[in-house]
Formats: C-alpha cells, sequence, structure tokens
C-alpha cells in the first residue's frame, strides 16, 4: 500500500524520532510512504490566528503538490498537522467560496488543488487499512506484562476524526496495544490537551495539565505513556523535570510515540525506532519484553 | 495596545467580526447560541481565562468587542476543540476564537502581558523565512524577546534534546519557501486595510 506523506517541521527537531519510528513500522508492514515533494509548514495553530486565507492557502500548498504527484492519501503523524490539512481539505470541500479563494491564491505560484485527496491520521490507517490482526501476526516480541497508557491528545480525532473513532474517548489504539499482549490502562485523561505550546506562553496552566494528565498515568500504574502528537510527547516526556519542581512530584515515566512502541514489537531495532533518543530512559519498560 | 475609544471604533470592530464569521463555513451558526456553557464547561483552561466562551459570544452580543479583546481569554484557547466537538448548536467555537485572535493582530488590540500572540509572530517569521517551522529559532527569539526566564528553565532538557539530535541548530529551507513569501504578499494585497 502506497501513501503521500506529510511529515510536518517537528519530525526535523523534537519530534524526529516519530517521524524515524513511522518510517521503521511502515517499512515492516509493507506500507509505502512517499514524502510530499518540498513540502512545506501546515501553518499550525499560529497562522489561523494571524491570517485566514493564508493559513488555508499555504496548507493547500502541500495538498497541491500531493495530488499532482497522485491519488493516494495523504498521511499525517502529528494530530496538528492532521488538523490542520484535514480542515483545510474539508472546508474546502464544504465552502466553493472558500476553495476559488484558495485556488487563487495558489494560482499565484502555479498551483491548484481540486479536492480528491483524503488526508489521514497515521495510527488510522494502520488500523484501518493494514489491520490490528495482520500487525500482531507480524510481531516477533510479545508486549507481555507491559502496562502502557494511551494518551491520544485533544486534536487525534478534534475535531476532525470523528467518524473513525469518538471525539472523546478514542479507542482505537487500545485494541492494537491489546492486540501486541500489552495491558491498556484505562487513562480517562487520554484525549485531553497538554498545553502545546502554552508551556512557553502561560506555563502555569500548561504544567498543571502536564501534572494531571502525568499523575493521571500513574495513579494506572502504567509503566509507558504512549502519544500519537509530537506536542503531547514533548510536554509529558520533556517537562516532567519542571512538572516535579512545581508541584514537588517525583515523575520519571517513559513516554514514547505508539510508533516506537510498536515498531519494537515488530523487531524493529531500537535505534531505527531512536529509543536511544528519548529524554526519560524507556531501557526499563523495554527490558521488561519477554525475549 | 492601542485602544478602542469612540463608539464608532467599537461598531466598525463589531461589524468587521460580523462579516468575517458569516463567511466562515458555518459561521452563521454563531446565531443559535442558546448560552447554555457547554463551551465553557468543557474548556481545560476556563479557569484561568477572564470570561469563558460562553460569555465571550454574550459579550459580544452586548456589543463588548472592545471589552473582549482587553481579556486574556483568547490568548488562553489552546485550540483543543473541546467546546467545537460539544456545542449543541453545531458552533464552531475554536474558530471564532481565530477570528478574534486575527482581529486583535490586526487592529494591535493586544494586552501587554499576553505572551501568545509573540509566538506566533516568531512562528510565522520563521516558516515566512524557510518555508518550515524552525523551532530552535522561533524558541530564541520568544526567549529573547519575552521570557529570559526560559532559559535557565529549558536548559537541561534543552542540551539533552541537543545531544539526541533532537534540536537542530539549522534550518532547513524549502525549495519553494518564494512561493510561500508570494502566497503571504498575494493574501495582504487582498486584505481590507485597517481604517
Amino acid at each position: 500500500m502506497k501513501y503521500s506523506y506529510f511529515p510536518g517541521c517537528s519530525s526535523e527537531a523534537t519530534g524526529k524520532t516519530y517521524d524515524m519510528s513511522a518510517k521503521a513500522v511502515c517499512e515492516k508492514l509493507g506500507v509505502e510512504l512517499v514524502e510530499i515533494d518540498d513540502w512545506n509548514c501546515c501553518g499550525a495553530t499560529s497562522y489561523f490566528s494571524a491570517r485566514e486565507l493564508l493559513s488555508f492557502a499555504i496548507s493547500a500548498r502541500n495538498l497541491a503538490i500531493a495530488e499532482q504527484m497522485g491519488p493516494e492519501d495523504v498521511v499525517c503523524t502529528c494530530n496538528s498537522c492532521w488538523t490542520i490539512l484535514a480542515k483545510t481539505n474539508a472546508y474546502m470541500a464544504e465552502s466553493p467560496h472558500l476553495a476559488e479563494e484558495v485556488n487563487d491564491a495558489l494560482a499565484q505560484i502555479g498551483k491548484s488543488y481540486s479536492g480528491s485527496l483524503k488526508v489521514r491520521h497515521i495510527a488510522e490507517v494502520l488500523i484501518n487499512d493494514i489491520g490490528v490482526e495482520a500487525i500482531a501476526e507480524k510481531a516477533t516480541r510479545r508486549l507481555t506484562g507491559i502496562k502502557v497508557a494511551p494518551y491520544y491528545g485533544c486534536q487525534f480525532t478534534r475535531p476532525m476524526g470523528g467518524d473513525w473513532d469518538d471525539f472523546e474517548f478514542p479507542k482505537i489504539l487500545d485494541g492494537l496495544f491489546e492486540a501486541l499482549g500489552a495491558t491498556v490502562v484505562p487513562y480517562v485523561m487520554r484525549s485531553k490537551c497538554c498545553g502545546g505550546t502554552m508551556m512557553l506562553t502561560a506555563p502555569e496552566g500548561a504544567l498543571k495539565m502536564c501534572h494531571d494528565l502525568l499523575q493521571c498515568a500513574v495513579d494506572d500504574q502504567a509503566d509507558a505513556i504512549v502519544c500519537a502528537c509530537p506536542l503531547c510527547e514533548m510536554s509529558l516526556e520533556g517537562y516532567q523535570p519542571r512538572v516535579n519542581s512545581k508541584f514537588g512530584t517525583s515523575f520519571n515515566i517513559p513516554v514514547m510515540y505508539f510508533t516506537q512502541l510498536v515498531g519494537y514489537a515488530l523487531g524493529c531495532d531500537p535505534k531505527d525506532l531512536g529509543l536511544d533518543k528519548q529524554i526519560v530512559s524507556v531501557d526499563k519498560v523495554l527490558a521488561s519484553v519477554p525475549a | 495596545m492601542a485602544e478602542l475609544t469612540t463608539t464608532a471604533q467599537k461598531k466598525h470592530l463589531h461589524e468587521v467580526f460580523c462579516k468575517d464569521v458569516m463567511s466562515m463555513p458555518e459561521g452563521s451558526k454563531i446565531k443559535q447560541c442558546q448560552q447554555c456553557g457547554a463551551c465553557s464547561g468543557s474548556c481545560p483552561t476556563g479557569y484561568l481565562m477572564d470570561r469563558g466562551p460562553r460569555e465571550v459570544i454574550a459579550a459580544f452580543r452586548a456589543g463588548m468587542i472592545d471589552e473582549i479583546l482587553k481579556g486574556n481569554t483568547i490568548w488562553m484557547c489552546t485550540s483543543c476543540y473541546s467546546c467545537t466537538v460539544r456545542c449543541p448548536a453545531d458552533i464552531r467555537i475554536t474558530d471564532l476564537m481565530y477570528e478574534l485572535k486575527r482581529l486583535a493582530i490586526k487592529y494591535d488590540l493586544i494586552p501587554r502581558d499576553a505572551k501568545a500572540p509573540a509566538l506566533t509572530k516568531y512562528f510565522i517569521d520563521s516558516v515566512q523565512k524557510h518555508g518550515r517551522n524552525h523551532e530552535t529559532e522561533m524558541l530564541s527569539k520568544f526567549m529573547a524577546t519575552k521570557d529570559w526566564s526560559l532559559g535557565p528553565k529549558f536548559g537541561v532538557m534543552g542540551m539533552k534534546l541537543f545531544a539526541a539530535g533532537r534540536m537542530p541548530l539549522t534550518a532547513t529551507d524549502i525549495k519553494g519557501k518564494d512561493e510561500i513569501r508570494k502566497l503571504a504578499e498575494y493574501v495582504e494585497s487582498k486584505e481590507v486595510a485597517v481604517p
């Protein structure tokens, strides 16, 4: 199976291990990811906060290039990229007026987008197109004994994912990790916001959000939190020391991308999954996987 | 921060907001707000806001757009879309927050202590320059102008990320970065100037 891949800006920085592990997992499963040629930033929340038409236009530049490359679905790893590209796609389909305005802008750079593509999240692609059973069959390591807290993040289904999972309580990753032998803890905070860039602009709010998310995983006795978004992963992994100094806690819980743990189960080399690049060591979790 | 002093200025901004919202997909749904408060009750940062999203809509209806923009509400919105998916009237509240942010930026109505607009600016500057956001560049500019104390707070984490190759010092420029600039210039040429 073949897809057009949109890596997103964080794939070159803090989210590098998401990109590495997503590619490694896809290779194991025979999924071909063709990177969108010369892709640009999706625009994220920043462009929407400043210029509406420009945000749709720069987002649509990626869709225009992908459409020219082929009819394959566009796949995103980052929740935010997926939300922005899927929103651009959906709003252009809903509003012919907007589609015309965006295409007038794209015409300035010799491009156009007819709206023929689907934009999808990699988690949904792996589970719905490849299938939980097919993935579990290819696993060479059973994740028996590992308690996983699946942290989906706010923009995993909200607002664009309602047709394949729940807005409030997404569950698709639960079934995947159960099939791979792990124990999935309830993790009722699974779709709550981590605060994202609020860690820079209003840290008092974001630190509380991270604290509550980490505490929930600890209360559930999780061995690791798995994420589907680079902002979530950064918040929960990178800011544990700051949460600890603010709240007097002693969190030291491994946080990984879901693709890193799936890749490990599929027998990928931990280095290819970037498991040696985590800030909170994941060695203890991996060591508990039966050989 | 500029001030909206005259009734005419407030009326103008009120009308711009209405016009922009009505042209957005499903924008006219705002008329159906029954003030149920599902949005404010769902908001993870509502407790930090001067007024929650329900009250923002009420204040707007009362002609108080200047008061809304003076407060911190819109800059505390993280775009988590909880309100949007829960609204029983299908009002896309996150989109309304974006529209208010855009007006605040365009009309220079940003509260002095709001730091989010600066991060927005540095993010966009980076993308306009490279075609992609260079996280390290954006972060350094933000720290230098808005919050020096972040340096020591992020120091250890930053070094660990750098050592792991997750915080590159150089940016990747896309081949089509001029296209991003052209798109911005075109959109700017189409916009109505601030009176």
